[in-house]
C-alpha cells in the first residue's frame, strides 16, 4: 500500500487526500462534505435539501432515538420509557447505535455521533446528508404527505401547547387525551381518501384562533338534529343526513374525534389535532424504508467508491468502507431465525441490480424489464424509480429473478387448517411471478395497518358510536391491546363504543366489542 | 451546509420522560426495589440501582390485527434444500413462521420482556421505603421554634444586589424621570446634531445664528437636567424581601440496641445488623434531624459508634438488663423525655442469663416504656429456633406486649423476612394511635 504524502493545502485544493487514520475533526468534515458534494450533485444528479449536520454523544444518539430523530417532542412517559429501552440495550452491548440517524426536514439535519472514525463520517455525509436527503425531497409520499419546512416549528409549537396544557389542567388530564390518541396514531391518517398535506406554520396560527372561536361558539352537533317525536321522517332519510352530517364513513379515527366528539374541551381537542398530524408525517416513512434505505446505502456505496477511485480516500477508508457497507447488507436466512428482509439488504441489491440491468442486460433481464434493460442510463432511472414508486410498487415492478435468485427466496403457504407448511414457490422460472406478488403484498400498507372505519353514530340514542374493522382474511384484532384502545376511544367520545370486525368478502359480523367512557 | 456542535448542549434531555414513566409504572418499580433488598445487597442498596420492571407495567396499546385462521403466505430467504410441493412441519408456538416482513410479528407486543430503569440512591430509597414513618411523632410543637427558614414577605428599600427586583425597580425610576420630566436623550442628540450642522454652515444668516445660539442654551439645560436627574436613583431601588420564619421541626432520637453475646451466631448477628441496617438507611432518608444512638450488649452494655456498631465483632455473655440500664442512662443525660420522641429497636437472640429476665422485664415495663413513643423488639431465631420454643425474653416481651400496645414483637429467622418484619413494624399508622400520648 502506497500513502501519498499529504498536506493541508493539497486537500483544499481538491487534490490528494482528505483526511487519513481515524481521527476527524470540523475542517475534515467539511472537506469530506464539500468532495462528496461534488460527486453527489455532478455525477449523481443528487437534488437535496440544505444540509445541516450535527455532531452529537452517544447520550444525545439515545434521546433522538426516543423521539424517532425529532429534536423536540412533547413530554410523555412512553418517551422514557423508549429512553430507558435503549440506555439499556446499549449499555449492556446488546445494540449499537447507528452511526447517524437522519431527519425529513429542511434543512434536513443529519446527526454524526463523535465516537465515529473520519471514514465513518465521510460514510454518513453521504448516506444521510446525501443519500436520505435526496430521496426526503425527491419521493412522491413525502411530497404529498409531509412539510419539512414547517415540522420543526411545528414540533416546537406542539412542545409548548402541551406543556402549557399540562400547567393550565395539570398533567393528569393531558396524559390522559394523550394515551389514547397515542394508541390510535395508526388510525390518524386518511389513508384512502388522499393525502392531505397540511400546511404546519399556518397550522400553528389558526390553533389559536379556532379554539378561541371554538370557545366562543355553541357546539350545534346536537341541537340541529330532528326531534325525536317525529316519526314522519324515513329512517333512511336520516341516517344518510348523519352519515352526511359526520361525514361518514369516516377512517380517520382521531380526525373524526377531533371534529365531532361531543364532550371534548377545545384544548383536548388540539392535543388530539397534535397527535394526528405528527402520525401523518410519519406515515410514509414506514412505507418507503426499503427504497429509502435502498437508495442511501447505494448512495453512499457509489460515492465512496468514487473517493477512492479520485485518491482522496486511501486504501485503508476504503475497506472500512467495504466493512460496514457489508455489515449493514447482511441478510440472514430463514434458519438463521431471519422471518424478513433486511430493507439494507434487498433495498440496495435492487437498486444495484437496476444498475445492472440499465447497462448491462442479460436476455433474461430484457423479457422481464423490457423498458429499462439497456438503456445505458442507470442514474436517470434509479432517480425516476426513487421519485415515483413507493416500496410496495417498486418491489412489484423492479423485483428481478437475478435477484430473487440471489436471496434464495422461496414461498411458504400457511393455511392454519393444515398441520404442516406448504412450499409452493421457489426462486425458479415458475415461481418468479408468485414470490414478486407475495413480497410486494407485504409491503403494502393495508397489509400492517387495520382498516378501521367510524361508521354510525346514534344520536337519537345514547350516542353510541360504532365502529367496524374490515378484517383481512379473518385477521382480528389482538384482543387485550384492542380492548385498552377501544377504552381510551370511549373515553375520548364520552359516550359508548361499540366495535364490530367484520369479514369483509361476505360482510359476516366475526366479533363484537364495546367500551363505555370512564367519566 | 452547516455544522453544529451539539456535544456540549444540556444533557438529559429524558430525565422528565424517564420520571414520568417510573412515575407511572411506580407500583412495579416499587415491587421491583423492594425484591432487590430483598435479595441481599442491603449494603449496596443505597448506592443507586438498577431494576427491572415487566413491560406491560409500560404497556402502549394499539389496533394491531393478528393472524389467528385462514391462509397467508410468507417469503422468505435462504432456501438451500427445498421445492416446490415440500412440506414443513409447522415451527411450534407459531413464531417461527414470522410475519413475512409486515412487521407484524413484532407488533404484537410479545417481544419486549421486560424494562431496566437505573435508579439514583434518593429515587431508590424513596421507592424502597415508599409510605413507611416513625409512628406517633406527636412531641412536636415542644422543638417548634427550633429552626428557622427564610420565605419572602414583600420588598424593601435595602438588601443585597442579588436580591434587587429589576422590574420594580425600572418601573420606579421610570414613573420618576416621568414625573421630574427627565430629557430624553434622543432629543439632546438631535439639537447636537443641529448645532453641528449650523457650526458648519459659513457664512452663518442671523437667523441662523439665533437658532445657534438659542440651541447651545437649550443644550446646556438639557444636559443639566439629565445629569441632575439620574437613570436609575437609589429611591428606586427594590429589593426581595426575606423574613425569617419559624419552621416546625420535631426531634426524635433513636437507640439501637444489639445483642453481641455468644450465643448469637455470625449468621444472627448478620441478621440483626441487615435489620439495623434498614432501620438506619430509612431514619437517615426520611428524619433529617433524628438521633441516633448505637448500644450493644454482651454481658455488660455500651454506647458505640455506628461504624463499631456495624463492624466490630465483639463477644460475650448476656445481660440484657445492662443495654436497658445504660440506654436510660443516655436517655436521661441527653433526651429529656419532654422534649424529645424517644425510639427503642432492639433485637437480640432471646437468650438472657435466668436471673437477669425479672429485672429486665421490670426495667422496660416500669421505666422504659413509659418514655417511648415506641418500642421495637425484633428476635433473631437461630436454625435450630422452631423446635426449641419460645426463649424466655419472648415470653416475657410477649406478656408485656399484651399490655403494652406500643411493644411491638417479631421473629426474624431468614434474611428474606427482614424487609417484610421492617414494614409491618413501621407502616404508617392510621388515626387509631395518633391520640394517645
Amino acid at each position: 500500500m502506497t500513502e501519498t504524502p499529504v498536506t493541508g493545502a493539497a486537500s483544499q485544493a481538491g487534490k490528494g487526500l482528505l483526511y487519513q487514520g481515524a481521527d476527524w475533526n470540523f475542517h475534515i468534515i467539511r472537506d469530506c462534505y464539500a468532495a462528496i458534494e461534488e460527486i453527489a450533485e455532478k455525477e449523481l444528479g443528487l437534488n437535496v435539501f440544505p444540509n445541516r449536520i450535527e455532531v452529537i454523544t452517544s447520550e444525545q444518539m439515545l434521546d433522538v432515538y426516543t423521539t424517532n430523530g425529532m429534536p423536540v417532542s412533547y413530554s410523555h412517559w412512553s418517551y422514557g420509557k423508549r429512553f430507558a429501552g435503549h440506555e439499556n440495550a446499549y449499555r449492556r452491548g446488546l445494540m449499537g447505535l447507528a452511526y447517524e440517524v437522519v431527519i425529513n426536514s429542511n434543512p434536513c439535519i443529519s446527526y454524526l455521533m463523535e465516537e465515529n472514525s473520519a471514514t465513518m463520517q465521510a460514510l454518513v455525509i453521504a448516506h444521510a446528508a446525501f443519500g436520505h436527503n435526496h430521496f426526503f425531497k425527491n419521493n412522491r409520499l413525502f411530497q404529498e404527505w409531509t412539510d419539512p419546512s414547517q415540522i420543526l416549528n411545528y414540533l416546537e409549537f406542539a412542545r409548548g401547547y402541551i406543556s402549557r396544557c399540562e400547567e393550565t389542567h395539570g398533567l393528569e388530564a393531558v396524559e390522559r387525551i394523550l394515551d389514547a390518541a397515542h394508541a390510535l396514531q395508526g388510525q390518524g391518517v386518511n389513508r384512502h381518501s388522499g393525502s392531505r398535506r397540511i400546511d404546519l406554520k399556518g397550522e400553528q396560527e389558526r390553533a389559536r384562533e379556532r379554539r378561541a372561536w371554538e370557545d366562543r361558539s355553541f357546539n350545534d352537533l346536537w341541537r340541529t338534529l330532528p326531534p325525536v317525536n317525529e316519526p314522519e321522517i324515513e329512517p333512511d332519510g336520516a341516517k344518510s343526513a348523519i352519515r352526511r352530517q359526520f361525514g361518514l364513513p369516516e377512517e380517520n379515527i382521531l380526525y373524526f374525534l377531533e371534529k365531532h366528539a361531543p364532550r371534548l374541551a377545545p384544548w383536548e381537542r388540539e392535543i388530539i389535532r397534535i397527535v394526528r398530524l405528527i402520525a401523518q408525517y410519519f406515515y410514509p416513512q414506514p412505507q418507503l424504508k426499503l427504497m429509502n434505505e435502498g437508495c442511501a446505502t447505494w448512495v453512499h456505496d457509489r460515492i465512496m467508491t468514487r473517493l477512492h477511485e479520485l485518491g482522496r480516500i486511501d486504501d485503508a477508508a476504503y475497506m472500512e468502507t467495504i466493512h460496514s457497507t457489508t455489515n449493514v447488507i447482511t441478510q440472514f436466512g430463514y434458519d438463521q431465525g431471519s422471518t424478513s428482509f433486511n430493507p439494507y439488504a434487498l433495498g440496495f441489491a435492487m437498486m444495484k441490480d437496476i444498475a445492472r440491468i440499465c447497462t448491462d442486460p442479460t436476455d433474461e433481464d430484457r423479457r422481464w424489464s423490457p423498458d429499462i434493460a439497456g438503456n445505458n442510463d442507470p442514474l436517470g432511472t434509479l432517480r425516476h424509480a426513487w421519485a415515483e414508486y413507493r416500496d410496495e410498487s417498486f418491489v412489484l415492478q423492479f423485483l428481478s429473478p437475478r435477484v430473487m435468485r440471489d436471496f434464495r427466496m422461496f414461498r411458504l403457504l400457511d393455511d392454519t387448517r393444515d398441520p404442516y407448511l406448504l412450499v409452493d414457490a421457489i426462486h425458479d422460472e415458475a415461481g418468479y411471478r408468485d414470490i414478486r406478488r407475495t413480497v410486494a403484498a407485504s409491503y403494502d400498507p393495508s397489509a400492517w395497518y387495520a382498516e378501521i372505519e367510524v361508521v354510525d353514530v346514534d344520536t337519537y340514542g345514547d350516542r353510541t358510536l360504532r365502529l367496524e374493522h374490515r378484517t383481512r382474511q379473518g385477521q382480528l384484532l389482538a384482543e387485550n391491546d384492542m380492548k385498552l384502545t377501544l377504552k381510551g376511544l370511549a373515553d375520548l367520545w364520552g359516550y359508548r363504543v361499540i366495535l364490530q370486525e367484520i369479514d369483509a368478502p361476505s360482510g359476516r359480523l366475526l366479533a363484537s366489542h364495546e367500551a363505555i367512557a370512564h367519566n | 451546509m452547516d455544522i453544529i456542535d451539539r456535544r456540549s448542549n444540556p444533557h438529559g434531555k429524558n430525565i422528565e420522560n424517564r420520571r414520568r414513566a417510573l412515575e407511572r409504572a411506580r407500583d412495579a418499580v416499587q415491587k421491583a426495589v423492594r425484591e432487590a433488598v430483598a435479595s441481599g445487597k442491603l449494603r449496596e442498596a443505597g448506592q443507586g440501582n438498577a431494576v427491572s420492571i415487566p413491560a406491560d407495567a409500560l404497556h402502549e396499546p394499539g389496533f394491531h390485527r393478528i393472524f389467528s385462521t385462514g391462509e397467508r403466505h410468507i417469503v422468505l430467504s435462504g432456501n438451500h434444500q427445498f421445492s416446490r410441493g415440500d412440506r414443513l412441519r409447522r415451527p411450534p408456538a407459531g413464531e417461527g413462521g414470522g410475519g413475512g416482513g409486515s412487521g407484524q410479528a413484532s407488533d404484537e407486543g410479545g417481544g419486549e420482556d421486560s424494562y431496566r430503569f437505573l435508579l439514583s440512591r434518593d429515587e431508590f430509597l424513596d421507592l424502597f421505603f415508599g409510605d413507611l414513618e416513625l409512628p406517633d411523632l406527636v412531641k412536636r410543637e415542644i422543638a417548634a421554634t427550633e429552626t428557622t427558614a427564610p420565605s419572602r414577605a414583600g420588598l424593601s428599600n435595602d438588601g443585597s444586589p442579588s436580591q434587587l427586583d429589576m422590574g420594580r425597580t425600572m418601573r420606579y425610576s421610570m414613573a420618576r424621570r416621568i414625573g421630574l420630566g427627565r430629557p430624553k436623550p434622543e432629543e439632546l442628540k438631535e439639537i447636537e446634531a443641529r448645532i453641528t450642522e449650523l457650526e458648519e454652515t459659513r457664512p452663518l444668516s442671523d437667523a441662523n445664528a439665533e437658532e445657534l445660539e438659542a440651541l447651545r442654551e437649550r443644550r446646556g439645560a438639557l444636559r443639566q437636567r439629565l445629569n441632575r436627574i439620574p437613570w436609575v436613583d437609589p429611591v428606586d431601588l427594590r429589593y426581595r424581601r426575606f423574613a425569617p420564619t419559624p419552621k416546625p421541626s420535631t426531634r426524635a432520637v433513636m437507640f439501637c440496641i444489639m445483642d453481641v453475646s455468644g450465643s448469637m451466631t455470625e449468621r444472627m448477628k448478620d441478621l440483626a445488623k441487615q435489620f439495623f441496617l434498614l432501620l438506619h438507611v430509612f431514619l437517615e432518608k426520611r428524619y433529617k434531624t433524628l438521633d441516633v444512638v448505637f448500644i450493644r450488649h454482651a454481658e455488660t452494655a455500651e454506647e458505640v459508634d455506628e461504624e463499631t456498631f456495624f463492624t466490630d465483632p465483639r463477644t460475650g455473655g448476656t445481660v440484657v438488663s445492662t443495654a436497658l440500664a445504660e440506654m436510660l442512662r443516655v436517655q436521661r443525660a441527653r433526651y429529656p423525655v419532654q422534649q424529645w420522641n424517644i425510639y427503642v429497636a432492639q433485637a437480640s437472640d432471646g437468650d438472657n442469663s435466668p436471673s437477669d429476665t425479672p429485672r429486665t422485664a421490670e426495667l422496660l415495663e416500669q421505666e422504659i416504656l413509659p418514655l417511648v413513643q415506641y418500642y421495637a423488639y425484633i428476635e433473631v431465631m437461630g436454625s435450630g429456633a422452631v423446635i426449641r420454643g419460645d426463649t424466655d425474653l419472648w415470653r416475657v416481651y410477649r406478656e408485656i406486649s399484651e399490655r403494652q400496645s406500643h411493644l411491638a414483637i417479631r421473629q426474624v429467622s431468614d434474611r428474606k423476612e427482614i424487609f417484610p418484619v421492617f414494614r409491618e413494624l413501621f407502616a404508617r399508622r392510621t388515626t387509631e394511635q395518633a391520640g394517645r400520648v
